[in-house]
């Protein structure tokens, strides 16, 4: 019950976001949904989602191929950097790149940044199959004849699907979603769009419309990816022995392959941390508000912590329903992992403005409702955190203590619960960690006057003050990397299924 | 032809008693009236095929299903039956669940002191059973630091510290590699035995059934079609399904011939079991009752010979087309394609056609 209870408060915005762009009634959707420039807004999304999941999945797979099945100098330790990027926050990437190369936005700007910045979500999964595939199947085509190159294009590759199209849904998603780098970029893709039309115009409804659109897009995107997974199973490892992979032996070429992951290393890690260690400079000659900075980290931990236990505890009923009921809702869980990346935040953002700006005026701007976001946002992350652990509490073990004499409560206290906590636990720090650098939900539902590390980083950046940008990106990057180790983890457990 | 009641046994201690026990789930009837007596301190092999309800009776024994209809009692002490429902925690009824179920936040120790009270006398007996279950000093392990066999003895260890008055055990063995498993299964009935423990296991391996427990019951279709012995169920099965489910068995048609005699493709036999039935009756015959000699006039032919080392396996066609399977030490089994004469040893089974 509790958890079906969760499940539904989960969905209260998406569904009030609908009822709210509806009110205008039909003509006031269409005037907004059906015309040229929309239409022209989702090209220009979908363009750009599409050129950097290409770009990512090719990056991504040769990053993989390299590191993991040949023998390029030093391949554990570009392994490990080769997944960094991911903790750099997409704002403090995109002002690092458009501080360097001052010309590099719009298009190509958005195009760089969050290639380099989300490429590691294809790397992850690829990197972890090829190391899982069995190397009997390789071995079987070379015998049949084939070459090297054509064993990896017939045999290799096609195992490497579901692994490549795992990341590339969740690159997809990262593109749709990103508010931070288009909007610094000046890509005007949905999200700024939004973030706009919200904040110049008086009618709000076109705001709402638009976040109905991004919404069903990504929706579509996710269930589309969930048909091909059907067939792609097929492809999943199969049985048999636990050999280790292959390894390809570049001979002399392995210096030349040697660039690739040291190109992609100085772009997507080496810029941006040049670019922060400039803003620190600047920060010293600057004379910044230190006071400032700890202010905006407390708010962070406030808001993050608050976000963080709530969410925790919500994910406690809906994992353990899901594990003790496997199946169709386990299935749910693990997919709803993708619908926690798929929801833009900027959208659950918009329908809690409106709803809480309507009928909870009282709370209106104030923190429980940007804690509420929060739920809604990372609730999955959570969930999928706890499940891993409910997993493990299996009813088996319930009776067993009750035949051992415990009643019900007591098997709660001694069994169910030590099961539970290290997940509660991770899952707990994977939200506060991600709360801590979600930007839009923050700025549009933070209390007035109310700072965090994300918003003084927007915000500082926004007047080209980046010496007071410096201290927060810092911060923020140290505490990103932690979730990106979490993450890095799950996604390549994932693979192995 | 089931067992039920001390009249059978004489004066026995009792264990458990199952009687006329009834469970549906929706349409599926698990189980249709079960009847089972198990003597105190024996250890009984619930044994059937899938889905012949042998883990729902266990399950109702343990008090995890509420049975429809019937009876269970443990110790002479009702626990389930009309208007009575012990819940699990108060039977004492101790269970090693089939994938053992060891608690994973637990050392083996913790593990095998869960049901213990708080109290001096803990420690003291959890070391007992550790030392019972040839565990000693692995109690800091944790249990994903064990071996299959070991987490098997642990369960045990876990489900005996508390003197339980009976353990169950669903499908003990059938996880273990087969190498493994004679070797536990020896080992799980000294444990059972060394803390006289009331014991029941459920199996759908006849050979595990026959070799393991005192007394095995054998179930089809939700009832127990007979109790016994290992000898009694496999020498005098109650019907012909019994016959060839427990220990493999030839099926010929054969005819009444006089008092304890049968007539059938291997001649005239002495034969006991429903010798009442009219003359037209089935016979079984065990492989190993089956003698071939070597005779190059014979008109029966051995073929797909098996050969196990101790002993070996072959068919043999008679001249009149049946087909019989034949066991033997490898040296006196003939070889392959030899035309051989077949006779029979001892008495064989006959039930009414």
């Amino acid at each position: 019950m509790a958890g079906a209870a969760v499940a539904v408060a989960a969905l209260l915005p998406v569904v009030y976001l609908l009822v709210r762009a509806g009110e205008g009634g039909w003509t006031a959707v269409s005037d907004t949904l059906l015309t040229e420039r929309t239409g022209r807004l989702l090209a220009r999304s979908l363009g750009l989602a599409t050129a950097v999941t290409g770009a990512s999945a090719v990056i991504g797979v040769a990053l993989a191929w390299l590191t993991v099945r040949c023998d390029l100098p030093g391949r554990r330790l570009w392994r490990v950097v080769a997944a960094l990027p991911l903790a750099v926050p997409s704002y403090v990437g995109a002002f690092a790149y458009v501080s360097v190369f001052p010309w590099l936005t719009g298009f190509r700007g958005a195009f760089a940044a969050l290639t380099l910045l989300s490429y590691p979500y294809v790397f992850l999964p690829v990197a972890a199959s090829l190391e899982r595939i069995d190397p009997s199947f390789e071995e079987v085509s070379r015998s049949l004849g084939n070459n090297a190159a054509a064993t990896f294009r017939t045999v290799t590759l096609p195992q490497l699907r579901p692994a490549i199209a795992t990341g590339g849904l969740l690159v997809f998603l990262y593109c749709l979603s990103d508010f931070g780098a288009v909007s610094i970029l000046r890509f005007d893709s949905f999200t700024r769009v939004i973030y706009q039309s919200y904040q110049s115009s008086f009618d709000r409804t076109p705001a709402a419309v638009l976040g109905c659109l991004l919404l069903a897009v990504t929706l579509v995107v996710v269930s589309a990816e969930a048909r091909t997974r059907g067939r792609a199973r097929y492809y999943a490892s199969g049985p048999g022995a636990n050999r280790p992979p292959r390894v390809t032996r570049l001979g002399r070429a392995r210096w030349w392959a040697l660039l690739v992951p040291v190109t992609v290393a100085v772009l997507a890690l080496g810029v941006p941390f040049a670019n922060l260690v400039r803003w620190l400079v600047d920060s010293v000659q600057a004379d910044v508000d230190l006071a400032r900075v700890w202010r905006a980290a407390g708010g962070s931990l406030l808001a993050s912590g608050l976000g963080a236990l709530v969410t925790g505890a919500a994910a406690i009923p809906v994992a353990l329903l899901a594990a003790r009921h496997r199946s169709r809702l386990a299935a749910a869980v693990e997919r709803s992992a993708y619908v926690g990346h798929a929801l833009p935040g900027i959208v659950v953002a918009l329908s809690l403005v409106f709803f809480s700006a309507r009928y909870l005026t009282s709370l209106y701007q104030r923190l429980p409702v940007l804690v509420f976001a929060y739920l809604v946002l990372f609730l999955p992350l959570a969930v999928s955190a706890v499940y891993t652990s409910a997993v493990q509490a299996s009813p088996a073990l319930d009776e067993v203590a009750r035949s051992l004499g415990k009643r019900p409560l007591a098997v709660l206290r001694t069994v169910t619960a030590p099961l539970l906590a290290p997940g509660v636990a991770a899952g707990t720090a994977l939200v506060f960690l991600t709360c801590m650098k979600e930007l839009p939900a923050t700025l549009l539902l933070g209390p007035t006057g109310f700072e965090t590390l994300a918003t003084r980083v927007w915000s500082a950046t926004a007047i080209g003050a980046y010496g007071d940008a410096a201290v927060p990106s810092v911060l923020l990057v140290v505490a990103a990397a932690v979730p990106t180790w979490l993450l890095s983890r799950r996604l390549g457990r994932q693979a192995a299924t | 032809m089931s067992d039920a009641g001390p009249g059978v046994h004489g004066v026995l201690a009792l264990g458990v008693e199952i009687s006329g026990a009834r469970k549906s789930f929706g349409t599926v009837t698990a189980l249709d009236g079960a009847d089972l007596w198990v003597e105190a301190g024996t250890l009984t092999a619930v044994l059937g095929p899938s889905g012949c309800g042998k883990t729902t009776l266990l399950r109702a024994v343990a008090g995890f299903e509420r049975l429809d209809e019937g009876s269970v009692s443990v110790g002479g002490r009702v626990m389930a039956g009309p208007g009575v429902h012990v819940p699990p925690e108060r039977r004492r009824v101790g269970i090693v669940p089939q994938e053992q179920a060891l608690f994973p936040h637990l050392s083996v120790a913790a593990n095998v002191g869960f049901g213990l009270p708080r109290g001096p006398e803990r420690a003291a007996r959890v070391e007992a059973m550790l030392e019972l279950a040839g565990l000693a000093g692995l109690g800091g392990r944790m249990p994903h630091e064990l071996s299959g066999g070991q987490q098997q003895r642990v369960a045990l260890a876990r489900a005996l510290a508390p003197a339980p008055s009976v353990v169950l055990l669903d499908e003990p063995f059938a996880n273990l590699d087969a190498a493994l498993r004679v070797t536990i299964r020896t080992e799980v009935r000294r444990i059972l035995r060394a803390s006289g423990a009331t014991a029941m296991f459920v199996t759908h391996d006849q050979e595990e059934a026959l070799s393991t427990a005192d007394t095995v019951a054998v179930m089809r279709a939700g009832r127990v079609v007979q109790a016994g012995t290992p000898d009694e169920v496999y020498r005098n099965p109650a019907d012909l399904w019994v016959a060839s489910f427990v220990g493999d068995a030839n099926v010929l048609p054969g005819e009444l011939v006089g008092e304890g005699k049968v007539a059938c493709a291997l001649g005239v036999l002495e034969c006991r079991g429903e010798t009442g039935a009219g003359p037209a009756v089935r016979v079984v015959v065990r492989p190993e009752q089956l003698r071939l000699t070597p005779s190059p006039v014979a008109g029966a032919v051995l073929h797909d010979r098996q050969y196990f080392g101790h002993d070996a396996l072959a068919r043999v066609t008679l001249p009149d087309g049946t087909d019989l399977v034949a066991r033997g030490t490898a040296a006196a089994l003939p070889p392959d394609r030899a035309h051989v004469s077949v006779g029979c040893e001892g008495e064989v089974i006959a039930f009414g056609a």
